[in-house]
């Protein structure tokens, strides 16, 4: 059952104003002007996100509001609009955008207080706030297609905001080839579904038609669950394509928190859980996402146990947590990825916005090794990171606890006991990297430098630390463990959706044990943690001087930046200038002369006389064309 | 006394009259330029500009995709032909218009520069009407005469001797294998009208190896034109010594009139031949856009970077023509070439507002910071290289979109993963150039803008197009896949040839 | 059709004068010399088009053709000098070797 509901523009409409005012009017009209602007639009947004939520509940299961802009492509058969659908799905991913993201830029005020760019910084977040809702609410992949594109604009916009500085600058430019090669993948994915659908005659790109049509996916949902993978590792930064986010750090930290661990990295969670229909035609894809999800997770997480930059820990443990996602959407628990997505955006938001508070109080410093003993002269950052940390962890009662327990769960479940192990092995993992950034920069002594007046943030910035520290503990109460009050209500809200046939699976008896190990391990983690980092300090310097290979192999992230500039930039760079570059030098002229099957002889007489730029070489070179291609109709011919 | 038989002499001047309006104009800019004074070159300007869009009406109102043959099947008027008057009507227009200023500042004054621009547009135009080789070849040595004068315009400058020469000597020793390969077909179907020539392919007594022989010699005549690799080789050289209006002509006119007529001589009439041309076309696609590509990468020169990445665009479209047994790939072309029309005139554009006499700053580097000098040319600047990224919602992305579905379609999945492996390294260059333009600083200061009141019609036209054309693909695509039926309309054979 | 002339003959005729022109072409440094080349490809061209006009039946669009493409030579010429004479008023030298500062 749809209904209509015009309104739904309106929470495009709002950052839309916001992105022109702030373009257009922000600069002249004063700091004060920005700041209400930028900031209330978003909440404008919210408010009406919640609106449509109140009414999207009245309504029976699986119900969705739709709205219908315009007519956009219209070729041939193959119609599609620019049309918004406003389901279960997409109205908890909009409450998630716009609310988390309303407080996040509450906090900007605060964070970009000192800044003079002020009214760039808002316009770049609103259009990055208006790309993310158009990619949440799209009905279907091309408009979807277009806020994926444009969340990875604005990325590289903000990542790239203090571009003056020119590492700053190509650090924004990695992220958005990196993610160009994803988007590679996800185009060729929306065309292979195309074309299979096109082979029936359907032509459509809706999600409710694409689903109608499912069984027309089933020969290509193999190849396009992949190719569509790939672009979901892009955006979502999972393994091979994670390695921009890191780098994206260098943003400002509001930035961080609202795109590279609230919103725009999960898009690509939200993307296989939307096209569920298509990846549960092809148990091989399902499982590619899983163990892509669950490596991904672990391999984060020992990077993140080294790492000394406070923001460094946290992209790689976003790195991790979305490999949760994947594995939970992997193993066909759609529902628990989304829930974790959410939590996720509540914890690892405000990890951010603590980590940006301190960062603020210290005058930008980012070290952990110059930091300790914070907590007495910034109580509420303290305490709420605390909280965040706690959720994380996924310690009873705290929202993580209930999301990534049903991801391992349902992985468990699934028949998949060798990534269950993986997820319990991160969970301690996280526990103790998580901890290890909490003693460094809360406890032990104060490795802060003299100079520095260390003073808790002003009320704009704490009030949302204080507002996401309440939904980091108890955000995960919407899904109670059946059978306690309102259990299983998130699950209920979003099955209609997700899963027709998949009934949902009831916490079995060895629910309560799998808990238990995974909340051991988690007690290691902390455990080792104390240990190292509290009780004696100098032993993790100890250890990695004994263990220094696997140190250092740590500390440089698994040599895959290094890598993947020897393959692709240096390779292809160097193919380019040595041998394109030169357009007709000897290399390309060798090449073609002896592929043409002209005396190597001759080929050195012309090549010696031909300087680049020569017309008679670029002659040469088309009757060398000229011959390639007789060559094979003499052929042709012959054969016949 | 008889009666003078009129009927003969109205035989069928209808069809032709745009061609005849560009004809008669050009000539008529070459007898107002003797009693105008160089200085006030830029009402010559206006005036070819008024003409041509005279002509584009005329084009219109004439052949609204109504179908139909006209002296004795020499020529064919229609839906398809209207589509590409149009198109090229437009390219020479916006040329005229961004040339106002740019002629007067660099010394390019006088008739003779529009004229030659008209009569350039006049064989492009004989080029999508004809429908008979001789036609064809004399369109496109119309159009070739006129360009090689033009792109040697700057008479005192070396540079654009050089591409003058580099593009006459090549383009006439195609010429040599176009004439010698339309020989061939004539000599195995004894026409040289494409719809007998059509007929004639099922015939069995028809000579295959001549047939073939000349199919591979119009391949490699056509393949020169719109600059494909192994026949691409002038281009770069070419693109930068001409003068960058003519370059920006170069890029869009040429190609839209050679693809024009490679589209109606092989998707259109050589249809059943399919199978012995698609293969050449699928190696020729790959390597265009493959070289296109890398080779633009390292440039430092803008109009050579511009040059290399028009090689890469004339192999997606090439993407489009191996996919000739899809029935979408006709309409996909054609609308990729609209869109790429806007862009790249609006990217040249560009070009030109940097330059001035004696200082030609087409260098990558003096495009850094240009944001900060320059906000709206910058703006402009970053839409058409986003366009020609293929960013959605513009232009450049709906054009790769529709040929890319195409090529699948016709299941060539191997070749769309080369094409999109290809737009995505094709992003890191015309990223650089944002990056010079918001990130870098130094660079050079433009002329004012608003002393060049045509330049920024140009620009607004270019830009609000790119936009269009992207946010609303719908009635531009609808009309291009219907000018591409219209030229099946001519052609009796065509069920035979798309249906699957 | 005398003395066992056939058509076969006229087309290989064609054929050599074609190769000839495209190494005059690629050998010449001279712009002139190249222009040459270039002329006897036409010329290759027009053989075929009267050689098929003439054991096609006695055909006469060929030998059209054939016309079209001498007066289409001599206006290639013309552009041809032209070029290379500003060449020459700049440079002082025809050859081809002498433009190279566009490259790469």
């Amino acid at each position: 059952m749809t209904a209509q509901f015009p309104a739904l523009a309106l929470i495009l409409l709002f950052p839309a104003i916001g992105v022109v005012f702030n373009i257009f009017v922000g600069p002249r009209a004063g700091r004060n002007a920005v700041n209400v602007a930028g900031t209330g639009v978003i909440f404008a947004a919210f408010a009406v996100g919640l609106w449509a939520f109140a009414r999207l509940l009245a309504m029976p299961a699986g119900a969705a509001l739709e709205v219908t802009l315009w007519p956009w492509i219209i070729a041939d058969q193959f119609h599609t609009a620019i049309a918004l659908r406003f389901d279960a799905l997409s109205a908890v991913m909009t409450l998630v955008v716009s609310g988390v993201g309303a407080v996040i830029h509450l906090y900007s005020i605060g964070y970009m207080a000192h800044d003079e760019d002020y009214a760039r910084y808002f316009a770049y977040m609103n259009l990055f706030a208006l790309s993310m809702l158009v990619l949440v609410l799209a009905d279907n992949l091309l408009l979807m297609f277009v806020g994926w594109e444009g969340v990875g604009l604005c990325s590289y916009l903000l990542i790239a905001f203090w571009y003056g500085n020119a590492q700053f600058a190509y650090n924004g430019r990695k992220a958005f080839v990196v993610n160009r090669v994803g988007d590679a993948g996800f185009i060729l994915g929306i065309l292979t579904m195309l074309s299979a659908l096109a082979a029936h005659g359907v032509w459509t790109l809706n999600f409710a038609g694409l689903q109608a049509h499912a069984a027309m996916l089933a020969p290509v949902a193999t190849m396009a669950g992949l190719l569509l993978l790939l672009g979901a590792t892009g955006k979502s930064a999972q393994i091979p394509l994670y390695v921009w986010l890191p780098d994206a750090m260098v943003g400002p930290t509001p930035v961080s928190a609202l795109i590279h661990a609230a919103t725009m990295v999960t898009a690509g969670v939200y993307m296989i859980a939307r096209l569920h229909f298509l990846y549960a035609l092809t148990p091989d894809a399902m499982h590619v996402v899983a163990v892509i999800g669950g490596v991904t997770a672990f391999f984060a997480a020992t990077v993140a146990l080294v790492q000394s930059d406070i923001k460094r820990v946290l992209a790689y443990s976003t790195i991790s947590q979305l490999g949760y996602m994947f594995m939970g959407v992997g193993a066909g628990a759609f529902a628990a990825g989304i829930f974790h997505l959410m939590t996720h955006a509540f914890f690892k938001g405000l990890l951010f916005l603590c980590a940006g508070s301190i960062i603020h109080a210290l005058k930008g410093e980012q070290d952990m090794n110059r930091m300790g003993a914070l907590w007495r002269r910034m109580p509420i950052t303290y305490a709420t990171m605390l909280a965040a940390t706690l959720a994380i962890c996924a310690v009873p009662g705290f929202s993580g606890y209930f999301s990534k327990d049903l991801i391992l769960e349902r992985t468990f479940e699934a028949g998949d006991e060798g990534l269950w192990l993986l997820g319990v092995i991160t969970a301690g993992l996280t526990a103790l990297y998580m901890f290890r950034l909490l003693f460094l920069t809360f406890h032990g002594t104060s490795r802060v430098a003299p100079d520095k007046h260390v003073h808790e943030s002003p009320p704009v910035m704490t009030v949302p630390l204080i507002i996401l520290g309440l939904l980091s503990v108890a955000g995960g109460w919407v899904e109670l463990p059946p059978g306690w009050l309102w259990g299983g209500a998130f699950s209920r809200f979003l099955m209609p959706v997700l899963c027709r046939s998949r009934s949902q699976a009831a916490h079995g008896a060895a629910g309560g044990a799998l808990g238990v190990v995974a909340m051991l391990a988690t007690l290691t983690g902390f455990l080792l943690a104390y240990i190292l980092y509290i009780q004696s300090p100098a032993l993790p310097g100890r250890i990695a001087a004994r263990a220094s290979a696997l140190y250092h192999l740590l500390v440089r992230k698994y040599y895959v930046d290094e890598l993947y500039n020897l393959i692709f930039g240096r390779f292809l760079f160097w193919g380019s200038t040595n041998v394109l570059s030169r357009g007709v030098d000897s290399g390309l002229i060798d090449g073609i002369v002896d592929g043409a099957g002209l005396g190597v002889e001759a080929a050195g007489e012309v090549t010696r006389r031909s300087a680049t730029g020569n017309v008679q070489v670029y002659a040469f070179v088309y009757l060398a064309g000229a011959v390639g291609i007789a060559a094979y109709y003499v052929y042709l011919v012959m054969v016949r | 006394m008889t009666q003078f038989n009129w009927s003969l002499i109205n035989f069928a001047w209808l069809p032709i009259l745009p061609l005849i309006v560009v004809a008669v104009g050009a000539m008529g800019v070459l007898l107002a330029g003797v009693q105008v004074d160089d200085e006030d070159s830029g009402a010559l300007g206006i005036l070819t500009i008024a003409l041509l869009v005279f002509a584009a009406v005329l084009s219109l109102l004439l052949f609204g995709g109504r179908p139909s043959v006209a002296f004795s099947g020499a020529l064919a008027a229609g839906g398809y032909t209207a589509y590409f008057d149009l198109l090229v009507l437009f390219a020479a227009a916006m040329t005229a218009l961004m040339s106002v200023e740019y002629a007067a500042d660099q010394g390019l004054a006088g008739a003779e520069y529009y004229a030659l621009l008209m009569f350039a547009a006049l064989g492009m135009m004989l080029m999508a009407a004809g429908d008979d080789l001789i036609v064809i070849f004399l369109g496109l040595e119309t159009m070739s005469i006129a360009i090689y004068a033009l792109a040697g315009f700057m008479r005192h400058d070396p540079r654009s001797n050089e591409a003058a020469l580099k593009y006459f000597l090549l383009g006439a020793f195609s010429t040599g294998f176009l004439l010698y390969g339309i020989a061939f077909i004539y000599g195995a179907t004894g026409s040289i009208k494409l719809e007998p020539i059509e007929a004639a392919l099922s015939r069995p007594a028809t000579d295959n190896a001549l047939l073939l022989a000349g199919v591979g010699l119009l391949l490699i005549g056509f393949g020169f034109k719109i600059a494909a690799v192994p026949f691409h080789m002038w281009a770069p050289d070419a693109y930068e010594g001409a003068p960058t209006p003519v370059t920006a002509f170069m890029a869009v006119g040429v190609k839209a009139a050679a693809f024009a007529a490679f589209v109606r001589i092989f998707m259109v009439h050589l249809g059943p031949l399919g199978p012995q041309w698609t293969m050449v076309l699928w190696v020729m696609a790959g390597l265009t856009m493959t070289v296109g590509n890398l080779a633009a990468l390292v440039q430092t020169n803008i109009k050579r970077m511009l040059a290399y990445s028009a090689i890469a665009h004339a192999g997606y479209i090439l993407v489009g023509m191996t996919a000739a047994a899809a029935p979408r790939a006709g309409g996909a072309i054609l609308y990729y070439l609209l869109g790429y029309a806007f862009t790249n005139l609006g990217a040249f554009t560009v070009v030109v507002a940097l330059e001035r006499r004696g200082a030609i700053h087409d260098n990558l580097a003096d495009y850094r910071g240009l944001a900060a000098r320059h906000p709206f040319l910058a703006a402009a600047m970053a839409l058409f290289m986003l366009s020609l990224a293929g960013v959605p919602p513009l232009a450049g992305f709906f054009g790769k979109f529709y040929i890319f579905s195409a090529a699948l379609d016709a299941h060539l999945l191997w070749l769309t993963i080369i094409a999109v492996i290809n737009s995505v390294i094709s992003a890191y260059y015309y990223l650089s150039v944002l990056i010079a333009m918001y990130v870098r600083e130094g660079g050079v200061e433009p002329a004012a803008l608003r002393t060049r009141p045509a330049l920024i019609a140009t620009l607004v036209i270019a830009a609000a197009g790119t936009v269009a054309i992207g946010l609303f693909p719908q009635p531009y695509i609808t009309s291009a896949a219907g000018a591409f039926v219209s030229a099946l309309g001519n052609a009796p054979h065509h069920h035979v040839v798309l249906s699957r | 059709m005398g003395g066992g002339i056939t058509l076969e003959h006229f087309l290989v005729l064609g054929l050599i004068l074609f190769l000839l022109g495209a190494y005059c072409v690629l050998t010449r440094r001279n712009a002139i010399g190249i222009l040459l080349g270039i002329e006897l490809m036409l010329n290759a061209a027009n053989i075929n088009y009267l050689a098929f006009a003439f054991f096609g039946g006695a055909r006469y669009d060929g030998q059209i053709f054939a016309i079209f493409v001498i007066m289409l030579a001599a206006a290639e010429a013309v552009i041809g000098l032209a070029v290379i004479l500003a060449i020459y008023q700049n440079l002082r030298t025809i050859d081809v070797d002498a433009t190279e500062t566009l490259s790469g």
